[in-house]
């Protein structure tokens, strides 16, 4: 019986580590996606600053209400602009950025798929 | 013939990065959050620096036709040179409101502050940790948000308001 305690225990306890290691990971995650707009060229993640420190409070809120992490960067978004997220949202301004590379990509395949076919055949 | 579709295409190119870098060179890439002047103010809710039971919210907004949303803190020593234009808009009282936000502050300090220089605010609420701060799009303080009364954002002043900005505002409410 005292060992099924233990073991109960020992399971709890590892359950709640990997859980806070979780909850530690996503933090960390959403910070190094958000822009210190008061520093240079640092992230939320990275920075020390008064501004961070505050971002770094509300993220931490947001994610105990249950907040996911779009609805996050949908919020910081509004209050601040496209500015403070490290990877913009798909939209009219920037689209050409978002699909360019794969475009150019394609192309690229067909281009070396041609030039292949050609050389075969001579 | 192939040698012209593949200089074309260089030529587009060529083309297309010069028109994206003179673009960029063009832009001007100092960060501001005066984008966000036409969107409306959010729930939020402020508690008076000396009485926890007073509170103040986007309902009380509604009320006037025009508000002023200053943050200011007494350690930050240019909010001490727009004190004064913030004085004179107070006197405009039947066209504007002020509201102040103490940011990141001690409360007797905040309050030694406005008694030394005067007190502008029809309602002087707090900000302790600088969350409510980022409910505004605040980055660094002074920052002052003028609002109508369907809360939207009229103007943002990042930065202390100077004469001309005090002109611009005295502008905007008339």
């Amino acid at each position: 019986m005292k060992l099924k305690k233990i073991i109960f225990i020992v399971y709890l306890f590892f359950f709640s580590c990997l859980q806070a290691n979780e909850k530690k990971s996503e933090l960390l995650e959403i910070y190094k996606n958000l822009r210190c707009l008061v520093c240079q060229g640092q992230s939320i993640a990275d920075s020390n600053s008064d501004f961070a420190a505050t971002i770094k409070l509300v993220v931490q809120d947001q994610i105990k209400e249950g907040k996911s992490k779009d609805e996050i960067y949908t919020f910081l978004t509004s209050k601040y602009g496209e500015w403070i997220v490290y990877q913009p949202t798909f939209n009219r301004n920037n689209f050409l950025l978002w699909t360019l590379p794969y475009a150019i990509l394609v192309l690229g395949g067909f281009v070396i798929f041609f030039i292949v076919r050609k050389n075969k055949k001579q | 013939m192939k040698i012209n579709i593949s200089r074309i295409i260089i030529f587009i190119f060529v083309i297309f990065f010069l028109l994206v870098f003179w673009r960029g060179l063009k832009k001007d890439n100092n960060y501001d959050t005066k984008s966000l002047i036409g969107n409306k103010i959010s729930n939020f809710q402020l508690t008076e620096i000396n009485n926890e039971d007073q509170y103040f919210s986007e309902e009380d907004l509604k009320k006037n036709k025009y508000t002023l949303i200053n943050f200011f803190a007494s350690w930050c020593a240019p909010c001490r040179t727009e004190h004064k234009f913030l004085i004179r808009l107070s006197n405009e009282r039947k066209k504007i409101k002020i509201i102040g936000i103490n940011f990141k502050d001690k409360k007797s300090n905040a309050i030694n502050f406005l008694k030394e220089l005067g007190n502008p605010y029809y309602f002087s609420g707090k900000d302790v940790d600088g969350k409510i701060s980022i409910l505004f799009g605040i980055y660094g303080i002074p920052e002052s948000i003028l609002v109508d009364n369907k809360l939207t954002i009229i103007k943002k002043i990042v930065g202390p308001i100077d004469r001309r900005q005090y002109e611009e505002i005295l502008r905007l409410i008339q």
